[in-house]
C-alpha cells in the first residue's frame, strides 16, 4: 500500500494554492447552491406538493422509468380537471438510487428541503421499509405503491399506506384457487432465497393447502446465482406445477435453463410477471413460456373486451397495444404495477378533498379520511378494477388477472375476485398514535 | 503571545472542529442537520476504516461486515428481544469485536491483495448469511426497529433517539469519542508503531514488535469503531437491512478516507460529508450522477493525490495528525 501512496504523490506538482481555493470554492459553491435555494423557494409554493421517491437509478430503474411517465399522466389529468381542492398539483421528483438508506435521505429531503405534503410513489421493498421511519418520524403521509406486504404487517407506522396496489400476500392467495382447479395441485415452488421469495413460500404454501392441493418441494435460489441447472433435479416427477417467482438479470438464464431441461414434457408453469416486467415475453430463450401461465396487477397487452376507461388510461400513460411506449416498440412498460401509481394519487385526490386539505397540518387529518375510505369502483380513477381498501391495515384489496402466454403475448384468461385474496387483519395502525 | 506548539495546535483544532459540529446543530436547516447526523454516524464508520487502512496500511475490502455486526447486534436485540438500547449497543460493539478478531486473525496471515480477497470473501459470506437467516432479519427487505424501542435511557431520564436534535447530538457524541480516541490513539507509541508497520513491516520485525498482534489489534480497535457506526446508525435511524452488509459498503468507506484524506483524523469526516453533498446535488439535476460523482473523484485525485486533508497537511499545514 505504502508504495501505491508513493505513486500517488508524485501526481501532486502541478498544484497551486490558488487553483485548490478556486477549486474547493468552486465544490463549495456546488454543495450550498441548489438546497439552499430550494429550501428557500419552497416557503411560498402554492400547489399541492407531492414528493415523489423515484427509483431512477440501481436495480428499481426500468420500474422507475415507467413510474414516473405514468405519475406524470395521472397528475396531467388531475391538474386539467382542476386540481385538488382548487390547488394544481406538483410533483417534484428525487431519485432513491433503489437504494433504502438513500430513500430515508429523500424522505427527510422532501420534508424539510422541499416541504412537500406527502410522499409516494415507491415501489422496492427494501426503500419502504427503509424510509418507513423517517416518514413517522416527521409525520409525514407516505403512499407507497409496492406491492410488498411490509404496509400490512402492522410493523410500520401510521403514516404507511398503500391504497392503489394489491400486496403479495393477498397476490399468492389468489392464485391458488385457479391453480389447484385448472394446473393441479401438486406444486414446486422455486423462489429467490430472500425475503420476496420467502413471502411467496409463507403465502401461497397455506393458500395452496386450503384448496386440497399441498406443496411437493420448495427449491429457494441462492440470491448469487448465476445457473439454475443444477436446482431442476429437485424437482419431484410428480409435480404438477411449478410456482416460479425469481426476478432480476437472471430471470432470462433462469427460463432458458428450465426450458431445456424440461423440454416440452415437463409440469405446467405458473410465474409472477415480476420476473418479466419490462421485458419483452418475445425475447430469444423464452419461446419455452408459450403456453404457460402468469399472475398479472393488470395486464400488459390490450385486451379485447376491456373497457374503456382502460383503453383511454392505456392512451394517456403512453402504451400500446402490446404494453410498449408508443414512442418505441422495445421500451416495454412495467403494466402489471404501475397502473398503482395513477390510483393512488387518484386516492391522495380523494383523501384531499374528503378532509378539506389545506396544508400539512391536516396531515394526520389526511391519513384519517384514507382510513375511513372503503369501496372504490372501477373506472377512469381505478382502471386496474375495483377496490376494497382496509383502513385497519392501510392496505387496499382487488382484482388480479391470470394470463396465459399464446403466440408470444400474454392474454387473460381468469379474473379473481376479491374474496379470493383477502385475509384477516394482523394489525390496527388506527389504534396507533399520530 | 508565544507560538503555539505543534500539540496544542492539533487539540485545539479538534476542539474548535467539534464546538462548530455542536454549533451546527442549532444553525443549521432542518434538512442539512439531518444529513450531518447521518455524515457523523458514517464519518465513525469511515474512521474505524481508515484505522485499519490510513494508519496499518491494511486495504480491506470487507469492512462492511463490522458495520453490519454492529447493526445487526444492536436491530435484532431491539427487535426480538426487545432490549433497551444500551445493552443492545453493547451488543453490537461485542458482535463487532468479535467478528474482527477472528477475521483478522485468520485474514492476517496475508497480506496485499491476497488480504483485500479474504476480507472480501469474509464479508461476502456475512452478507450472504443476513440473506439466509432471511426469518430473523427479513434479509434485503430489512426490519424497522419500533419508534418506542429507540429511547436512550440513563438514571434520571431518558432521551427519544427519533428527535433530530437529541439524534444529532447523540451522533456527534459517538463521532466525538471516536475522534478523540482515534487522535489519542495515532499520537501515542501504540499508533506509532502501527504507522510504522505500514511504512516497513520487516523493519518493525527485526526490531522486535510483534506485527502480527499489532496488526491484530488494530483491526479489533476498527471493527469496533465500525460496529459503534453500525450499531448507532440502527438505533438513530430506525432500520436495518442486509444492504448495509452488500460490497457497496465495504467500498464507501474506502473511498470517503480516499477523498477525505487516510491517515489523517479529520479525513473520513471530510470524505463522507464530501461524498453525501456531492451525490444529493448531482442527483437532484441528473440521473447520471455517478457520471458527476465519477469526474468529481478524478479532479479530486488529481487535485489532492492525498485526498482533502492530506493534500492540506502535505502543502500547508505539516502538524496535522
Amino acid at each position: 500500500m505504502s508504495e501505491n501512496r508513493k505513486s500517488l504523490v508524485n501526481l501532486n506538482s502541478g498544484l497551486s494554492r490558488r487553483s485548490a481555493l478556486k477549486g474547493l470554492g468552486a465544490a463549495a459553491g456546488l454543495i450550498a447552491a441548489p438546497g439552499f435555494v430550494r429550501y428557500g423557494q419552497a416557503q411560498s409554493s402554492e400547489p399541492i406538493k407531492i414528493g415523489f421517491q423515484c427509483h431512477r437509478t440501481g436495480i428499481g430503474a426500468a420500474y422507475g422509468r415507467w413510474y414516473d411517465r405514468v405519475t406524470a399522466a395521472a397528475a396531467k389529468r388531475i391538474n386539467d380537471a382542476g386540481g385538488i381542492n382548487g390547488r394544481p398539483l406538483e410533483i417534484v421528483i428525487e431519485d432513491d438510487g433503489t437504494d433504502p438508506k438513500r430513500g430515508a435521505e429523500v424522505v427527510e429531503k422532501f420534508a424539510n428541503q422541499h416541504k412537500v405534503d406527502l410522499v409516494y410513489g415507491t415501489l422496492f421493498s427494501h426503500v419502504v421499509v427503509g424510509s418507513a421511519p423517517a416518514a413517522g418520524e416527521l409525520k409525514i403521509p407516505y403512499y407507497v405503491v409496492s406491492e410488498g406486504y411490509h404496509v400490512a404487517s402492522g410493523k410500520l407506522n401510521r403514516y404507511c399506506v398503500q391504497p392503489g396496489i394489491t400486496d403479495v400476500k393477498s397476490q399468492a392467495r389468489s392464485m391458488a384457487p385457479w391453480i389447484a382447479d385448472n394446473l393441479g395441485k401438486k406444486v414446486t415452488l422455486v423462489y429467490p432465497d430472500y425475503a420476496f421469495g420467502h413471502d411467496h413460500r409463507d403465502f401461497f404454501t397455506p393458500a395452496i393447502e386450503a384448496q386440497g392441493g399441498q406443496v411437493v418441494a420448495k427449491v429457494p435460489i441462492p440470491p448469487t446465482e448465476t445457473s439454475f441447472t443444477r436446482y431442476f433435479p429437485q424437482i419431484p416427477r410428480d409435480t404438477d406445477v411449478i410456482y416460479h417467482v425469481m426476478v432480476g438479470p437472471a430471470v432470462l438464464t433462469f427460463v432458458k435453463e428450465m426450458g431445456e431441461f424440461f423440454g416440452s414434457g415437463g409440469p405446467q408453469l405458473f410465474g409472477f410477471i415480476d420476473s418479466l416486467e419490462a421485458v419483452d415475453i418475445a425475447s430469444p430463450g423464452l419461446e419455452f413460456l408459450e403456453g404457460s401461465h402468469f399472475w398479472e396487477g393488470m395486464p400488459r397487452y390490450a385486451q379485447p373486451d376491456q373497457p374503456d376507461y382502460v383503453t383511454a388510461y392505456r392512451e394517456t400513460v403512453g402504451i400500446d397495444d402490446n404494453g410498449a411506449s408508443v414512442n418505441d416498440g422495445k421500451d416495454i412498460s412495467t403494466a402489471a404495477h404501475m397502473f398503482g401509481c395513477w390510483e393512488t394519487l387518484n386516492v391522495i385526490k380523494a383523501a384531499m378533498e374528503a378532509c378539506d386539505y389545506k396544508g400539512p397540518d391536516d396531515r394526520a387529518a389526511m391519513i384519517e379520511a384514507t382510513e375511513a375510505m372503503t369501496g372504490m369502483d372501477a373506472g377512469p380513477d381505478h382502471p386496474q378494477g375495483k377496490k376494497l381498501f382496509n383502513g385497519k391495515i392501510h392496505q387496499v384489496f382487488g382484482e388480479q388477472s391470470i394470463s396465459q402466454v399464446k403466440d408470444g403475448k400474454l392474454e387473460v384468461v381468469h379474473r379473481t375476485s376479491i374474496e379470493d385474496g383477502a385475509y384477516e387483519p394482523e394489525a390496527d395502525y388506527t389504534a396507533m398514535s399520530f | 503571545m508565544t507560538r503555539l506548539t505543534p500539540s496544542a495546535k492539533t487539540i485545539a483544532l479538534h476542539v474548535g472542529v467539534v464546538l462548530l459540529l455542536l454549533a451546527l446543530n442549532f444553525l443549521l436547516p432542518e434538512y442539512h442537520r439531518g444529513v450531518f447526523a447521518r455524515v457523523l454516524v458514517l464519518a465513525v464508520f469511515a474512521m474505524g476504516y481508515n484505522l485499519a487502512f490510513g494508519y496499518t496500511g491494511l486495504l480491506s475490502l470487507g469492512h462492511a461486515m463490522f458495520f453490519a455486526a454492529g447493526l445487526y447486534g444492536a436491530g435484532l436485540t431491539i427487535y426480538h428481544l426487545e432490549w433497551s438500547v444500551w445493552p443492545a449497543f453493547g451488543t453490537g460493539l461485542a458482535a463487532g469485536a468479535a467478528l474482527a478478531l477472528v477475521v483478522g486473525f485468520l485474514a492476517l496471515r496475508t497480506t496485499g491483495v491476497a488480504f483485500m480477497i479474504v476480507t472480501l470473501m469474509f464479508a461476502q459470506v456475512f452478507y450472504l448469511m443476513t440473506l439466509y437467516f432471511t426469518t430473523y432479519t427479513r434479509g434485503e427487505e430489512g426490519l424497522v426497529l419500533p419508534q418506542a424501542s429507540r429511547v436512550l435511557e440513563f438514571p434520571g431520564g431518558a432521551l427519544d433517539l427519533s428527535d433530530p436534535s437529541t439524534r444529532y447530538l447523540v451522533a456527534l457524541s459517538l463521532f466525538t469519542l471516536v475522534l478523540g480516541a482515534i487522535l489519542f490513539l495515532v499520537r501515542a507509541p501504540y499508533g506509532r508503531s502501527l504507522i510504522a508497520i505500514r511504512e516497513n513491516e520487516e523493519r518493525m520485525r527485526m526490531l522486535g514488535y510483534d506485527v502480527f498482534a499489532n496488526k491484530l489489534m488494530s483491526m479489533v480497535l476498527s471493527g469496533i469503531f465500525c460496529a459503534a457506526s453500525g450499531a448507532a446508525y440502527a438505533v438513530l435511524f430506525g432500520y436495518v437491512g442486509s444492504g448495509f452488509a452488500a460490497i457497496q459498503y465495504s467500498i464507501l468507506p474506502l473511498l470517503w478516507v480516499l477523498v477525505g484524506g487516510a491517515a489523517t483524523t479529520l479525513g473520513p469526516l471530510i470524505g463522507t460529508l464530501f461524498m453525501f453533498y456531492v451525490i444529493d446535488t448531482a442527483s437532484s439535476y441528473t440521473t447520471a450522477h455517478l457520471l458527476v460523482v465519477g469526474l468529481v473523484l478524478i479532479g479530486v485525485i488529481l487535485f489532492f493525490p492525498k485526498g482533502i486533508t492530506g493534500t492540506v497537511r502535505e502543502r500547508w499545514l505539516p502538524w496535522l495528525p
